[in-house]
């Protein structure tokens, strides 16, 4: 389900929301929390029923616009030193459901 | 150019800056700001998010520790919106490309969030709309708080523009610098009138929007005279007002000269002209304007200037200072007249309904009794010093009157066995401002050695009339012959019973109600010292036969309509240029 590809810096991953209630304001939260542990700059897109919606990683607000209900797919994309190992976190932090159990 | 009408409260002219103090529970205007201020804006933005920061983190730790960890959480998505740059760097964009305030970027932005958070159809999400307006409201409580602090030490003069003045933000203002007052709300007697009445400064309230109107910065001029506040007038209008200004101080260095006569009427017989204060450090200046003592010190305002309850030591510090400046002089001590409008509701766990009816003044001295010995502690300490008197607030019943004293009664004997000089024969007196008191003046009299009338409460109680209350504040006239006729019983029943008695309301300080009050007996008036040039000037000019004479009309008026427009035409006979 996932599919990797590095050039140069840049990290990219995809992954799928999983946990019931979406990506609502404590999993923003903590995928935040994790995104500013790296030095990489890092984008998501969400890919929703009709069209497709950036945010800023780092950005709790942005991430909450995003509104990524269950079931929709994100595409994570990080730029710098670290931008792989911060794909790789932030992609299992999104599959492990944020902590939430269902 | 802007011109707002508002009640012109405390006459004079001042040509200023503004300084304008947004609220944080309304939509906040947007100001430009010039753009040498940009940088300045950014870093009050900057420093209100630290600030807000510590708040919430000190918030966390305590409500961690006292509940769970759940509702330190809520909190903890407080901090990551505030801790998000693109939150942060789009308030400081808002402020440099529109050069406004950081108040507004703040609320601009945040508010932006709010409504994409809305247009989301996730339930869950359209709950944190709250979050984030408490977030806006948190940094635009550390904002306004900066400027208000920036009153407390002003480099330059300036006019205060603000919705309404708390008496916490009045008392913390820097008095050399403060030219005048201009707000959205408020009537002849709200806080903000009286203060600027007594700090001598011009002031205009009731203006409605003036707040949106004037910026910082802006140059304003406030004519408390007419009720009218110019934002960035014409040159013109400067001119105009620069040579208003001018012939105003004529018109003071005139009043002063009658500084050193005497108040007392063509026919010889003498009045005595005190003044009311808030602070000692306005003894001074009551003084030099002719004061020949305290007739009302509020001393709630220890209180009020500090925001917790003075220590023994501190009241005594104030009576002791205040003696010193009045040289023998007499100093009449009111008690703590707190509660109502004086301590605001909200800081309540259960805010009144009728503050007004409620537990204030002396009612509340009465349930808080170590407060109050503190209080008569220090007064009768200071009792040795000079001419002291106490006055007791708000008395309604004669069983409230018993009760004080005899709470005092009982410090007296503490200090006696402490071994601690006092003045024993201190005369206690009592103010007559509930329409109950003056109508068993009588009763009174023989318990008290004074009276003094507050005719702002008395005419509030007895009119049923809240005189902070717009809508009704037109309602609110001491020259309604209900309030004249309790006036002209109690000054009887005093002199019947050989005790003074003393005018220390607005009524005073009024020369419109100066002919009306010597007629009707009054001997003692005691007002805002910027008052009493134009009340001596009356007194001066005319005869105690003229003032009955007046008196004996102005009781066969029914309304207050006739009441007035009667004083105005007498006393325009004796002193045109006063009213």
């Amino acid at each position: 389900m996932t599919t990797v590809q590095t050039t140069m810096q840049t990290a990219t991953r995809e992954t799928v929301i999983m946990n019931k209630l979406g990506l609502h304001a404590r999993p923003a939260m903590q995928f935040v929390d994790v995104a500013n542990q790296f030095k990489s700059s890092v984008r998501v897109t969400a890919f929703k029923k009709k069209q497709q919606q950036e945010a800023d990683g780092k950005s709790v607000m942005q991430m909450i616009i995003l509104a990524a209900e269950k079931g929709t797919r994100l595409r994570i994309t990080a730029e710098g030193d670290d931008a792989q190992e911060a794909v790789d976190r932030l992609a299992s932090l999104v599959e492990s459901k944020f902590g939430e159990e269902d | 150019m802007e011109t707002r009408k508002g009640i012109g409260v405390s006459p004079g002219i001042a040509i200023s800056t503004a300084i304008v103090l947004d609220a944080e529970d309304l939509v906040v205007p947007r100001r430009v700001v010039p753009a040498d201020q940009v940088e300045a804006e950014i870093a009050r933005f900057d420093e209100a998010v630290r600030r807000s920061l510590d708040e919430l983190a000190a918030l966390r730790a305590t409500l961690t520790e006292k509940y769970s960890r759940d509702v330190g959480a809520i909190l903890g998505f407080h901090i990551s919106i505030l801790k998000d740059t693109s939150v942060s760097d789009s308030v400081r964009a808002v402020i440099r490309s529109e050069m406004v305030t950081a108040e507004y970027a703040v609320s601009v932005v945040l508010r932006k969030y709010a409504s994409e958070f809305q247009s989301v159809t996730d339930r869950y999400l359209a709950e944190r709309v709250k979050d984030i307006y408490d977030v806006e409201r948190r940094l635009l409580h550390n904002l306004i708080g900066q400027r208000q602090q920036a009153l407390s030490h002003l480099t330059s003069d300036a006019v205060v523009v603000a919705r309404d003045m708390l008496p916490s933000q009045t008392v913390a203002l820097d008095r050399a610098h403060v030219r005048g007052f201009a707000t959205d709300v408020g009537g002849r007697t709200s806080h903000t009138a009286i203060v600027a009445r007594a700090l001598g400064i011009p002031a205009v309230v009731g203006l409605g929007d003036i707040t949106a109107v004037a910026s910082t910065g802006d140059t304003v001029i406030l004519d408390g005279n007419r009720g009218v506040v110019i934002v960035s007038p014409t040159p013109e209008q400067l001119a105009e007002y620069r040579e208003i200004e001018r012939r105003q101080r004529e018109l003071e260095r005139e009043l002063k000269d009658l500084v050193a006569l005497p108040a007392e009427t063509l026919d010889g017989h003498q009045v005595s002209i005190q003044a009311n204060i808030e602070f000692p450090d306005e003894i001074d200046a009551a003084i030099a304007r002719g004061a020949s003592g305290i007739g009302l010190y509020r001393t709630e305002f220890l209180y009020l200037a500090s925001e917790r309850e003075p220590t023994e030591e501190e009241h005594y510090q104030a009576y002791s200072e205040s003696l010193r400046r009045l040289g023998g002089r007499p100093l009449v001590i009111r008690t703590f007249d707190l509660g109502a409008d004086k301590v605001t509701q909200s800081k309540l766990a259960v805010p009144e309904r009728n503050p007004f009816l409620g537990d204030r003044s002396i009612r509340m001295c009465l349930r808080n009794i170590p407060m109050f010995k503190r209080q008569l502690r220090a007064i009768l300490r200071a009792s040795v010093l000079g001419d002291v008197r106490i006055m007791f607030p708000m008395i309604s019943t004669i069983m409230e009157l018993r009760q004080a004293k005899l709470v005092l009664r009982d410090v007296e004997e503490e200090l006696e066995e402490e071994k601690i000089p006092f003045r024993r024969d201190i005369p206690v007196g009592m103010m007559v401002e509930v329409p109950s008191a003056a109508l068993m003046a009588s009763q009174f009299a023989r318990e008290v050695s004074f009276f003094s009338i507050g005719t702002n409460d008395l005419v509030q109680y007895t009119l049923a009339v809240d005189r902070t209350n717009e809508r009704v504040a037109g309602l609110f006239c001491p020259a309604h012959p209900a309030v004249l006729m309790l006036i002209r019983d109690v000054i009887r029943v005093g002199h019947r019973n050989n005790i003074p008695v003393s005018v220390c309301g607005e009524m005073a300080g009024e020369p419109l109600y100066t002919l009306l009050l010597l007629g009707l007996g009054l001997r003692i008036f005691s007002m805002n010292s910027t008052d009493i040039g134009e009340v001596k000037k009356i007194i001066r000019s005319t005869t105690l036969s003229h003032a009955r004479q007046v008196a004996r009309k102005v009781m066969s008026f029914d309304s207050e309509r006739q009441v007035l427009h009667y004083l105005r035409e007498e006393t325009r006979k004796i002193a045109p240029e006063v009213v």
